[in-house]
């Protein structure tokens, strides 16, 4: 696009109104305040990126935006009428088309009629697929979002699937398109020929919005960004005038840094090795590729990342829980798990590892149990636990207690049901479980989301005093603040790669942000 | 962070709502009995009566529990491994056949003390191995249990019809049934134990299988909340992620309750046939296996309360039975139908009354500390 | 078998032919409950609704039309009872599982139990027979439709027997049933309704965010649902037999949801399943105490169970695999 062009858009833009407008959104979820008063003003016929980290509320938004929830007040306005939205059908009724982050497609329909679905011309079907099938035809040719109809979705590659998505929007007169971090599933190729894709339909006088964390794509083909941040807009942008730095630093923002008391680290031998590790998922898809990288007792090594880019599935691994594919991991010395010697979540635990999930209600605990029994999840089969056949309640009980003393759970009721704890006191009843081991390693995915602050600062030194007694810790967070502030080293996560390690005193904010959104190059990032 | 959660007390969700739609079961029931004419209050009077008016009727109604006491066992600890086992009477029925089997072959020359423990040990296996195979095919093969075990009732029906029929047939009689067992094989009747001692009770098919029941409930009441293993199941039936995390093979824990499910549906055979026929019959299950799930519905699949829903079971039996004495126009089909509603009620619509209780609870709550 | 004499042979494949025609003749009347069922159970769990209430539904619609027609004569306004009583239970399973979101199976059981005690209890309440309606004649049950020239025709070889014996004079219901499967297969396929139906069992949040109201949709199946359960009843009760009779399904609906699987939950192949459960049927009641060249007497059990084996193995995956929509079984929450 040349100079001349954006004056052309400039003017056109001066003199239509905006093609969406969102005025004062405020949504909250129980406590949470997902979205505050936050306001957005998109030109027609412009692409403009929505990005912010995890939980910035940007997902949020759109989902009002298309009449997912609704907001507990604030105005939307397309093309420049105050407009009601509280279904996704007054949503697409007033032009608007969302591309999800998971599709929305029946997978044992074919294109076709995922496409008429829900758009259908009458009661047969007959008519509404031929018409169908002209339309799309026009529709592909016009916007180059080839892919064959009469195909199976559930066949097709994820980047067609999204083409059908758009076709979707399209087919049913999307002016504005919200896509959902659309290239979160994609190759670098087909990330390409979808950005071509948009570029075309904005010169089409389409409206796209796109939500996303990865800078270089709002680099690359926005025309306007916005920067969420805690649920509010931190800055508007015209993407020429802006760099990735700046987005970075708005992004991540200059933060109250919850300094974490810890003296330096004293590494020593080498207790997790890991080695070319790959995973594939159910799906087939290759999760982890080629990582590498060690813990040595008496640190911290923290994984930064955005979530979503092989965090979790590194842990899992780690923990047994997930089957490794290629590569080796070995702890103290001696082999742990390879692709021919899977060993399941309970043999990893009982060589001294101990696992904090991520998320504590999915995998850490059961709901319906009381702390008691959910205390001992995973050391269940322990002989402390248990006589030759009936478990020693009394043992447990007073596990439970000690537990629940060492790390300030409250209420201090081990016969109270698990789900009936605060989130901070369940994630304290985790850590002290597995904590309480003496494990070798830790691994700690995590361990302060939708924790108080009170609480954060317990667990942190926790985990200080942890290394600072000789033992290994593995910490994944998606919260950048935490890995600064208690890793000793730190590697960031970018698709399934390592893709830079740094140390914790020089890092900077910036710079991590950059490698986490693989903006920054590879090279100038490793300084270790 | 969370919402600010409101704690209702243990006691609604596991007293006050179950009896509410108890309640709801009965209040149909009763419009039911008041449609085809009849007054609801005699029969409530009259069933109540017929279940515990005599020695004898209580003797009957608890033998009736004892049935439901097994396969509301049995439904009970497939549900805690999150399984759902239709299939209680068909593994029953075929725990008959492993009785069968053991008394056929050795009534003649066993003496008491072997037989009955082999009998139980049969029917508990032929039980245990009726349901091992559609727990089997769940864990690894993840064939709907629901489905296969409802299969498997149909197909242990013709088993044992054509092994009735045709090979285990007393020769010469027309009914598909065994010869009658030897007196030694027979779990003594209970007016029949206790006449020695002195205490006189009135005839009633009421036998020793009781005590085994009111055993089992016990044992399965402590594997299930107090050995490592039924830790396991429970935790795969709550939350499989969890027990992956904590090295629990789930396909294990699916098959492994699944077999105790069935050995426990099994040990009906002990009160039916070896307590009461003597033979092994056809159709002698009739049902218990589908009560079961009431049972264990209305007992929330734990023992005590099962003891306490198969009682109640137990009495509508019994009581039906004599109601239909009373009143022709009401059967043991009356009895049925208020199995149905129960199962309807605290089953199927458990998330109708359950809420609307909570939020009045916390409503009542709320204004009542005036905060 | 056959006899020395050639004319012998000539008669006894003739024979054999007319005892094939009237095997496939009962097989047909066998199967037609379970066609109505199997697209029953068919429409729900495409859907995403489990019913394993076809059982309940059909015995509830077989007392309520044949005490209806019982009571009015007319087999017509039987058939109305019917179909309005199975509706009725199908919509009890919707508002237990749609709109409770409660257990599917626990729902379908409870009907069945609930079903089996009630239409006893009714029937003994109105009728004084110990369950049983008042047998139904002339115009209360559905008559044979003869159809014209069965007399000329019928003296045809090959042709007669198969125009006299297997197509005409059979009841409306049965020629209804054979009727209803292509019009499913239409639906399904070739309706807006279809379409969306299918797609509600297979990601129901697809259907939600495209618009579409993912309850009111399964209510809509439901319904289909029980007016097929409704047909499948009334033909057992006031067409295929004359009264009601204490549980008459005898576990048909159980057959019929096996059908379902066997047909990959797809209206012809369903209904090929019903066709070879009937004619399993058919035989077995013909091969009774029949002793057959090398395999001997076949027991008529194995020949009954032989459908329910069947349909646990092709559950287990061992020939083919049976892929239940996705969705059924799976009360529908919209997220957060």
């Amino acid at each position: 696009m040349t100079p001349s062009d954006r004056r052309v858009d400039g003017l056109r833009n001066a003199i239509d109104p905006p093609a969406v407008e969102l005025i004062n959104i405020n949504k909250r979820f129980g406590s949470v305040q997902a979205n505050r008063n936050v306001s957005l003003s998109i030109a027609p016929a412009t692409i403009h990126g929505i990005v912010g980290e995890n939980g910035a509320g940007k997902s949020t938004l759109m989902s009002i935006l298309f009449g997912f929830y609704q907001a507990n007040s604030g105005e939307i306005r397309v093309n420049g009428k105050t407009t009601r939205i509280r279904t996704t059908e007054e949503a697409i009724r007033a032009g608007i088309g969302m591309v999800h982050q998971h599709f929305m497609l029946v997978d044992s329909f074919t294109v076709l009629e995922n496409v008429v679905l829900g758009a259908e011309s009458g009661r047969l079907l007959k008519e509404s697929l031929s018409t169908a099938r002209q339309t799309l035809d026009l529709l592909e040719s016009k916007y180059g979002l080839e892919v064959n109809v009469d195909t199976l979705v559930g066949d097709l590659p994820v980047g067609l699937q999204q083409r059908v998505e758009i076709l979707k929007a399209l087919y049913r007169e999307a002016q504005i398109l919200i896509l959902d971090e659309p290239t979160g599933v994609l190759t670098p190729q087909e990330s390409e020929q979808l950005f071509n894709i948009l570029l075309g339909l904005r010169d089409r006088g389409v409206t796209v919005i796109l939500i996303t964390h990865k800078l270089r794509e709002i680099m690359a083909i926005t025309d306007t960004v916005t920067v969420m941040r805690g649920g509010e807009v931190v800055a508007h942008r015209t993407t020429s005038q802006t760099s990735e730095p700046e987005l970075a630093e708005l992004m991540v923002g200059r933060k109250v840094l919850l300094r974490v008391e810890k003296g330096i680290s004293q590494p020593g031998s080498v207790v997790l090795d890991v080695r070319e590790v790959e995973t594939i998922d159910q799906r087939g898809v290759k999760r982890l590729h080629n990582v590498s990288f060690n813990v040595r007792s008496g640190e911290i090594v923290g994984i930064a990342g955005v979530s979503g880019n092989g965090q979790s599935e590194l842990l899992e691994v780690l923990a047994g829980i997930r089957t490794v594919t290629a590569g080796r991991i070995s702890l103290n010395g001696k082999p742990l798990i390879d692709q021919f010697n899977p060993r399941d979540a309970g043999q990893v635990r009982g060589l001294g590892v101990g696992h904090v999930p991520e998320d504590r209600l999915r995998m850490g605990l059961v709901r319906s149990f009381e702390a008691m029994e959910s205390s001992i999840l995973g050391i269940h089969s322990d002989r402390r636990f248990n006589a030759m056949v009936f478990m020693k309640l009394d043992a447990v009980l007073e596990n439970c207690r000690h537990k629940m003393e060492a790390f300030d759970v409250r209420p201090r009721n081990p016969h109270l049901v698990t789900v009936n704890f605060s989130g901070g006191n369940q994630q304290k009843l985790v850590l002290a479980r597995e904590m309480d081991e003496k494990p070798g390693l830790l691994l700690v995915g995590q361990p302060t989301r939708g924790v108080d602050i009170g609480a954060i600062e317990f667990i942190h030194k926790e985990i200080v005093a942890m290394r600072d007694a000789g033992r290994a810790v593995l910490l994944v967070s998606v919260e950048l603040e935490e890995i600064m502030s208690l890793a000793d080293r730190i590697l960031v996560m970018f698709d399934g790669h390592i893709v830079g390690e740094v140390t914790a005193s020089h890092a900077s904010e910036q710079e991590l942000g950059l490698m986490m959104a693989n903006a920054a190059t590879p090279a100038s990032a490793i300084r270790s | 962070m969370s919402a600010t959660r409101y704690e209702v007390p243990g006691w609604i969700g596991t007293v006050l709502v179950p009896t509410i739609n108890i309640c709801l079961a009965f209040l149909v029931s009763g419009l039911i009995i008041v449609v085809i004419g009849e007054d609801p209050w005699q029969a409530l009077d009259l069933l109540i009566s017929g279940a515990f008016g005599s020695q004898e009727a209580v003797g009957y109604t608890l033998y009736y529990t004892t049935n439901l006491i097994f396969t509301g066992l049995a439904v009970a600890v497939a549900f805690h491994a999150g399984l759902f086992n239709i299939g209680a009477e068909g593994q029953a029925y075929i725990g008959g056949l492993g009785v069968a089997l053991v008394c056929l072959a050795g009534d003649a020359n066993l003496p008491t003390f072997i037989i009955i423990p082999l009998c139980m040990v049969a029917a508990a296996l032929f039980g245990a191995a009726w349901a091992f195979l559609p727990g089997y095919l769940q864990a690894t093969r993840g064939s709907h249990i629901v489905i296969t075990t409802i299969m498997f009732n149909f197909i242990a029906s013709a088993v044992m019809v054509y092994l009735l029929v045709n090979v285990l047939i007393k020769p010469g009689q027309m009914a598909p049934e065994t010869r009658t067992f030897a007196e030694v094989a027979w779990v003594p009747f209970l007016h029949e134990v206790l006449a020695p001692v002195g205490i006189k009770l009135a005839r009633s098919p009421l036998n020793l299988s009781l005590a085994l029941a009111l055993l089992c409930c016990v044992v399965v009441w402590a594997f299930v909340w107090r050995t490592r293993w039924g830790y396991a199941i429970r935790t795969v039936g709550q939350n499989e992620t969890a027990a992956v995390y904590a090295g629990i093979n789930p396909k294990r824990c699916i098959v492994l309750a699944m077999t105790i499910s069935g050995g426990l549906a099994g040990l009906v055979a002990m009160n039916e046939i070896l307590g009461v026929q003597h033979r092994l019959l056809i159709d002698f299950v009739a049902g218990y296996g589908f009560t079961g799930i009431a049972v264990a519905l209305m007992g929330r699949n734990h023992p005590f309360g099962i003891v306490l829903a198969a009682l109640l079971f137990g009495a509508l039996y019994q009581g039906g039975a004599e109601l239909a004495f009373e009143i022709p126009t009401i059967t043991r089909d009356m009895v049925v139908v208020i199995q149905g509603l129960v199962i309807l009620f605290c089953g199927a619509l458990e998330f109708m009354v359950k809420p609307r209780v909570e939020s009045m609870y916390r409503w009542a709550h709320r204004t009542g500390t005036g905060s | 078998m056959g006899s020395p004499n050639g004319n012998g042979v000539v008669m006894d494949l003739e024979g054999a032919f007319l005892l094939f025609v009237l095997v496939l003749d009962s097989t047909a009347r066998v199967a037609v409950p379970l066609i109505f069922c199997a697209l029953a159970g068919l429409f729900a769990e495409r859907s995403g609704v489990i019913d394993i209430g076809l059982e309940g539904k059909m015995l509830a619609a077989a007392f309520a039309a044949a005490a209806t027609a019982a009571v009015t004569q007319s087999s017509w306004i039987g058939l109305g009872a019917g179909v309005v009583v199975s509706i009725a239970f199908a919509m009890l399973h919707g508002f237990a599982c749609i709109t409770h979101r409660g257990s599917q199976v626990v729902s379908g059981l409870a009907i069945n139990i609930l079903v089996s005690g009630l239409t006893v209890t009714l029937g003994i309440a109105w009728f004084h027979e110990g369950g049983q309606t008042p047998l139904l004649v002339d115009d209360a049950r559905f008559p044979p439709i003869e159809w014209p020239g069965t007399n000329v025709v019928g003296g045809v070889p090959i042709i007669g027997p198969i125009y006299k014996e297997l197509l005409s004079g059979h009841n409306v219901l049965v020629y209804l049933a054979f009727f209803v499967v292509p019009l499913s297969w239409w639906i399904l396929y070739r309706t807006r309704f279809g379409l969306r139906l299918r797609a509600v069992g297979e990601n129901p949040t697809a259907v939600d965010t495209a618009g579409i109201s993912v309850q009111w949709l399964r209510y809509r199946a439901m319904l289909l649902c029980g007016v097929l359960c409704g047909l499948a009843g009334t033909y057992l009760s006031t067409a295929h037999g004359a009264s009601f009779i204490r549980d008459m399904t005898a576990g048909k609906g159980y057959i019929a949801l096996a059908a379902m699987i066997f047909g990959k939950w797809r209206p012809l192949p369903a209904m090929l399943a019903c066709l070879l459960f009937g004619f399993l049927d058919s035989v077995a009641a013909r091969l009774q105490g029949v002793e057959l060249p090398v395999v001997g007497q076949i027991p008529v059990q194995f020949i009954q169970a032989l459908p329910y084996v069947v349909t646990v193995i092709l559950l287990a995956g061992f020939i083919g695999r049976a892929v239940a929509p996705k969705a059924s079984g799976i009360p529908y929450v919209k997220e957060r």
